[in-house]
């Protein structure tokens, strides 16, 4: 097989607040020989949020951040759901509207970078099934999981809006998504079926509406408990730090005591092939990580 | 003529009437279907084959009148717009037919709306407008203005986004997506004169955008394309433009944003959430706070992480921004 290559758009989350998140990619990458180049000059993707107050500045720092992908000629990959969304929207967007890209290569002039809309935006999730496929994986599992019951959370922005997950992401169906619950099974592991896997964890109206965010986070938690899950796996850093970090404020939302280890996609692959907690950074959760 | 393709289905099909059930329940039919069939078809044999106490509500049978929503397996569709070989591949041959929300429900798939009508109303969804009664000539507008509606006026009030949202399930006061929806319809329309007004009420706090988790449920339940988060962002940007936004955690949490990026290229996720909730606010934030810097989780200012070339992220924001707060 040809060495695979990526540009890695790390995103904020993975250089702050879960190191564990880049230090069990890039741990996992070197175990399955594919190349990541860091994309340091890449700024915050705005995270939906930026782009509520000024939209077209969103667009001019995304495709900034593309460039730089472009300019390695390679497919750009994340590990952030959020930063998948927002940069694979504002892809889409300059790809089929000539006339803003053409406004917003004026700006991006300025800097002496020009957007030409040759790289592709894809989350790590996507690469690892497609490219390097379950099949290939699978025959480098040396620990499989079978003990464990694992609970995929796939988290919003990696399923939806599937018109333009469709065209980056490998168009699984958002209201029965499979990607990860064959990496699941992938790794040797038993994945379990739970009607919060493909909803959303409130992530994102957390400090504006921290009720509803903490009923989504209770609701996704104890639905992998009723479905029996030893732990959860998610390959969003957003949705990890919720469910890692917040099932306190869950618990108490939603009138039980709900908490379960997270681990996110990368770190359960990083298991399978086997590397060592301290490779995967596992000592960075919150809710302790007491299986292995 | 194509060859009929057939295949069996079960179907699971809830069932509560509200006046003498105490709790749902579900009545199972095994039918052979046919590619040709839609989920409206199924709901009309059952009815006319099988139980005629079934109920459920239809009419123009065309995807037009928004009447027949419902949900299969959890997914809001149009009973007769949705083909059952498309359903078939997503779910397989388990279907399970629901109302669009089991806790509103009157009689098997028929639920009660008046929430939705209430919040269509709140939005004010008509055109306020001082026009002359018997005019001389037609009131034109533009192609450029009518493109600024964005597809939005092409809502049928079906419902499937309103009862998709999971904010509007916690919090009841939330206004939802549909009627976003229809605010941005009318607020962005060049006759309307109540546009502020309008901004004014999807600016509440815990009723208006600002409450939105951004799950993008409505873009994907929406069976005309509306795509309600597209509209629920525009309004965002016009309380921003128009200079209504208050001053508020929800909006510097998205002004924030842009100040950590100037500083940073990165977002400094600690001081976004300091802006956001003030110096005091911030407090009850500081447990979990504790707990993540135990975990090596809080990055301390003095070790902020930075983009490289950042001389080109604080020159693109100079010369980029639209907006001021």
């Amino acid at each position: 097989m040809e060495k695979l290559r990526y540009a890695l758009y790390t995103g904020c989350t993975a250089r702050e607040s879960t190191p564990e998140l880049l230090k069990s990619t890039l741990a996992v990458a070197e175990k399955l020989g594919i190349e990541l180049v860091l994309l340091d000059e890449a700024s915050c993707c705005g995270a939906s949020h930026l782009q509520d107050y000024d939209d077209f500045l969103s667009l001019v720092l995304n495709a900034r951040n593309i460039c730089y992908a472009e300019k390695l000629g390679l497919t750009m990959v994340t590990i952030c759901n959020t930063c998948q969304l927002n940069t694979a929207m504002t892809k889409h967007r300059l790809d089929t509207n000539p006339e803003l890209k053409a406004k917003v290569n004026v700006k991006l002039a300025e800097v002496g970078l020009e957007y030409k809309g040759t790289s592709e935006v894809t989350h790590f999730l996507y690469a690892i099934i497609q490219d390097y496929g379950l099949e290939n994986l699978s025959k480098k599992v040396n620990v499989p999981l079978s003990q464990f019951n694992i609970a995929p959370f796939y988290g919003c922005h990696n399923i939806r809006p599937s018109e333009l997950q469709n065209l980056s992401n490998g168009g699984e169906n958002p209201y029965n998504p499979t990607s990860l619950d064959d990496l699941i099974i992938a790794c040797g592991g038993n994945n379990v079926d739970y009607d919060a896997k493909n909803k959303c964890c409130g992530f994102h109206a957390e400090l504006q509406s921290p009720h509803t965010a903490a009923v989504l986070t209770g609701n996704a938690i104890s639905g992998a408990m009723d479905a029996n899950a030893d732990w959860m796996v998610t390959p969003c850093p957003l949705c990890h730090l919720k469910l890692d970090v917040q099932h306190h404020g869950a618990s108490k939302a939603i009138g039980r005591d709900v908490k379960l280890p997270v681990l996110h996609m990368p770190q359960m692959v990083g298991l399978a092939l086997g590397c060592t907690p301290a490779e995967l950074g596992l000592q960075h959760h919150v809710t302790k990580v007491n299986f292995v | 003529m194509d060859e009929i393709k057939s295949q069996q289905v079960t179907f699971k099909l809830f069932r509560f009437n509200h006046e003498t059930d105490y709790i749902p329940y579900y009545n199972t039919y095994v039918l052979d279907i046919t590619h040709e069939e839609v989920i409206l078809d199924v709901l009309n044999r059952i009815k006319w084959d099988h139980d005629g106490s079934l109920s459920y509500r239809r009419s123009c049978r065309h995807g037009i009148c928004g009447i027949c929503s419902i949900k299969v397996n959890g997914k809001a569709i149009l009973a007769c717009k949705s083909r059952l070989f498309d359903l078939i591949e997503i779910f397989g041959t388990e279907l399970t037919i629901e109302p669009l929300s089991t806790k509103r429900a009157l009689k098997d798939l028929i639920i009660d709306k008046e929430d939705f009508w209430d919040k269509h109303a709140q939005v004010k969804p008509f055109l306020v407008s001082d026009i002359d009664e018997n005019p001389m000539l037609e009131n034109l507008v533009l192609p450029d203005d009518a493109e600024k509606l964005l597809e939005a006026d092409y809502c049928i009030q079906c419902g499937a986004c309103h009862y998709s949202c999971p904010a509007l399930e916690i919090n009841d006061r939330f206004i939802g997506p549909a009627a976003f929806a229809a605010a941005f319809r009318f607020a962005a329309d060049v006759r309307d004169d109540s546009s502020l007004e309008r901004l004014h009420i999807v600016n509440e706090e815990a009723e208006g955008v600002w409450d939105c988790v951004k799950c993008m449920e409505c873009a994907e339940a929406c069976p005309k394309d509306v795509n309600p988060i597209e509209k629920i962002t525009k309004l965002h940007n016009m309380i921003f433009s128009t200079g209504i936004a208050k001053n508020n955690v929800a909006t510097r949490h998205a002004v924030g944003f842009a100040h950590s990026i100037e500083k940073h290229g990165l977002l400094d996720e600690g001081e976004l959430v300091r802006y956001s909730e003030g110096n005091i606010g911030v407090l009850k934030h500081m447990p979990e706070a504790f707990e993540m810097w135990k975990n090596g989780k809080i990055v301390m200012p003095w070790n902020m992480p930075k983009s490289k070339n950042l001389d080109e992220v604080k020159k693109l924001i100079k010369s980029s921004s639209t907006v001021k707060f």
